[in-house]
């Protein structure tokens, strides 16, 4: 399934890279692209463990760009 | 600017006031470090706390990290003066990225702005704002002024002009009234319009674009993968070098302790990546806006980057070269008017729905009266025979192919067309001319093959599933340099196949097509591009790239905009890392101090920003 998240407040291009590439290696992560520029991270994932996979994603973020609030879009 | 960013602003005009202050003071007062002090807490209190945050979240070499480290360093060494400074213009450097990012944010986002709030449904005479995912298909909406048209459908009252820009690039108004269809995303104008809809939320032309724009981000383009790499091992790369710097001088060759470190420092200044990895997508993104402004939708920046290096560029014959719509194109009368043979042809297949008979009737254009028409008899696969009142007389005419002509012993005495189909028209036994109805070409395909040329396409391919010698006249007249006829849709593949594999290395085969019946050839182009994009499902979702209007000219404005970006994209990427390695060049050999790291640093990421938003305004020239 896709899951689309905003990552609102986002400023920093080398920690959306840093947070691509982890949220990529998250188990049940097929792909996951996140755009700096429209501040958006596309993911496509497993359903069954959609909110494992969210919850693993937000603590990331946190981690790597606090600043950025996460929310997902659908 | 957002809070934020007015915050920061307040606090670094204090920060430079204070600094002023501190160099005015310096050497007068033992104090002025009181003045320096302030200055430093003012720009950046925060970065040493991010700096500890990010930490104790196991983040290591960030910027934050970097800064305080290079700062810190310079302190310790008595460099009071150049830490201030260094933290000061950092700071304003990442204020004028955050500011400029920002701004190129919103203008691309208002530009893809065509998603509808709300929809006035008619309910029980009444009507109710509600979410356009609620309208069912068959409610009716009413769309004022100003508004937004929230979900495609058909105007069953009132007229109005629509305001396609979003969806097209079309900046002029398109009128529409009673029985006309409306497409999501276009914003009406003037007038009042009641519309039944036609599709849910779900499916509608707003809805496929949105989905399209925000999964633009998906597919990434080499350059941009290529920074990522890049910075991923040039800070560590520029922090090892800096601690080499700092300690192995003094140590093993007696080098000065302070002089070392305060280079070494420089270099932490120089580490950060950031504008480089902001200024490539940026420029990506512009490119992708500059595009969508003028009615060309990309799915990803790799297909940007491909359109920059096109080598074949493979058209579909009919509905993308031609308008796959059948018209009048002559009428051949062996005497009397040309008028009169159009006539006697509209009267005798005035009863007839087939796509020839809707020409003939359309080129006639006036109005047919009916009780001049007698008997008309169909003869399936060769025409029809009809009788019409001419006068006292009554007519008995043949109309229809060369079979019809041939079965009736009648002749024929001029040359048919090769591109179209011929209709041949006789009254009882004497010939009286051929009306031909082909397909025609779309207005602006000579300009743009002309133009496609001129922009360094090696070869123009035409392919198609009409008759060989149909697509030869028309591959000739646009002076095409291949065309392959009488292709069903699977060889259209094959033929693909084997253009790409005789392609340049390193360029790009794009396949045009309308989107219908080409799904797999677009699927296996380099570029699969569709055209009329605009109210056609198949072609949005086939297509890499979609044109959403019917013009194939705007491949030349999708590659002039493509061309550009990729060029900006080089600039940046040689000026920025060129510059920065040169600031450590000369930071190393103690040529550069860090007032010059510093400047260099947030002086090539502001250029390279200014530079990347250059890519949204692009102006095609017609």
């Amino acid at each position: 399934m896709k899951k689309i998240i905003k990552l609102e407040g986002l400023c920093c291009a080398n920690c959306a890279a840093k947070i691509e590439e982890e949220v990529k290696k998250l188990a049940g992560v097929e792909s996951a692209a996140l755009s700096f520029m429209t501040q958006r991270m596309t993911m496509e994932i497993e359903e069954s463990k959609s909110d494992e996979i969210i919850e693993a994603a937000r603590k990331i973020s946190n981690k790597i760009e606090p600043e950025a609030e996460f929310k997902v879009i659908r | 600017m957002t809070k934020k960013q007015k915050r920061m602003t307040i606090r670094l005009a204090a920060s430079a006031l204070f600094f002023a202050a501190g160099m005015i003071v310096e050497g007068k007062a033992a104090w002025y470090w009181i003045f320096f002090l302030i200055s430093y807490l003012a720009a950046g209190y925060d970065i040493p706390l991010r700096a500890v945050r990010n930490i104790i979240n196991g983040q290591f070499f960030d910027e934050n990290f970097l800064m305080t480290v290079a700062t810190f360093g310079a302190i310790g060494i008595g460099a009071l003066e150049e830490a201030v400074g260094v933290m000061l213009f950092y700071q304003v450097g990442e204020l004028f990225n955050d500011y400029a990012v920002d701004k190129s944010r919103k203008s691309i986002t208002d530009l893809m702005d065509i998603n509808p709030e709300y929809a006035n449904l008619i309910k029980d005479g009444k009507e109710e704002k509600v979410d356009p995912y609620e309208v069912s298909i068959g409610d009716r909406i009413v769309i004022k002024p100003g508004e937004k048209v929230p979900l495609d459908g058909i105007v069953v009252k009132g007229t109005g002009g629509l305001d396609t820009k979003a969806l097209t690039g079309e900046s002029m108004p398109v009128e529409v009234k009673e029985n006309d269809t409306i497409l999501s995303g276009s914003i009406n104008l003037n007038g009042v319009l009641e519309v039944e809809v036609t599709k849910l939320f779900d499916d509608s032309t707003v809805a496929k674009i949105m989905e399209l724009v925000e999964n633009a981000s998906f597919r990434k383009a080499k350059a941009e993968n290529f920074i990522t790499r890049f910075a991923k091992i040039y800070t560590p790369v520029v922090v090892s070098l800096a601690l080499i710097l700092a300690v192995i001088p003094p140590l093993l060759f007696g080098g000065e302790w302070g002089t070392w470190i305060y280079r070494a420092c420089s270099f932490l200044v120089v580490s950060c990546p950031c504008a480089l990895v902001i200024s490539v997508p940026l420029s990506f993104f512009g490119g992708l806006g500059a595009a969508s402004r003028h009615g060309i939708l990309m799915k990803g920046s790799n297909y940007l980057e491909a359109m920059a290096s096109l080598d074949t560029v493979v058209f579909d014959k009919t509905g993308t070269l031609t308008t796959g719509k059948f018209q009048v194109t002559d009428v051949d009368p062996v005497e009397g008017s040309k008028e009169e043979l159009l006539r006697l042809a509209a009267y005798g297949e005035f009863h007839s729905n087939h796509p020839i008979a809707l020409s003939v009737k359309e080129a006639y254009g006036k109005s047919v009266d009916e009780t001049l028409i007698g008997c008309v008899e169909e003869i399936a696969g060769y025409g029809i025979k009809a009788e019409i009142k001419d006068g006292e007389r009554q007519q008995e005419l043949y109309i229809g192919n060369a079979r019809l002509m041939k079965q009736k012993g009648i002749e024929i005495t001029d040359q048919g067309s090769v591109t179209g189909t011929s209709l041949y028209v006789a009254d009882g036994s004497r010939y009286l001319g051929s009306i031909t109805i082909s397909d025609t070409i779309r207005e602006d395909v000579p300009m743009a093959l002309k133009g496609l040329k001129a922009a360094g396409v090696r070869k123009l391919v035409m392919l198609t599933g009409d008759k060989p010698e149909v697509g030869q006249a028309v591959g000739e007249k646009l002076g095409l340099d291949e065309v392959h006829g009488g292709l069903l849709p699977g060889d259209k593949v094959g033929k693909v196949e084997e253009l790409l594999s005789r392609k340049q290395e390193g360029h790009n085969l794009a396949f045009v097509g309308d989107g219908i019946n080409d799904a797999p050839v677009l699927a296996r182009a380099d570029v699969g591009i569709a055209m009329g994009g605009i109210g056609s499902d198949a072609a949005v979702e086939a297509a890499d790239v979609v044109i959403m209007t019917d013009e194939p000219s705007k491949l030349i404005d999708a590659i002039a905009i493509s061309r550009k970006t990729a060029r900006i994209v080089k600039q940046n990427i040689i000026f920025a890392i060129g510059v920065k390695v040169l600031i450590l060049i000369l930071s190393a050999a103690g040529i550069a101090t860090m007032w010059a790291a510093v400047f260099g640093d947030v002086g090539v990421s502001v250029l390279a920003i200014l530079n990347a938003i250059r890519a949204l305004a692009y102006q095609s020239n017609e």
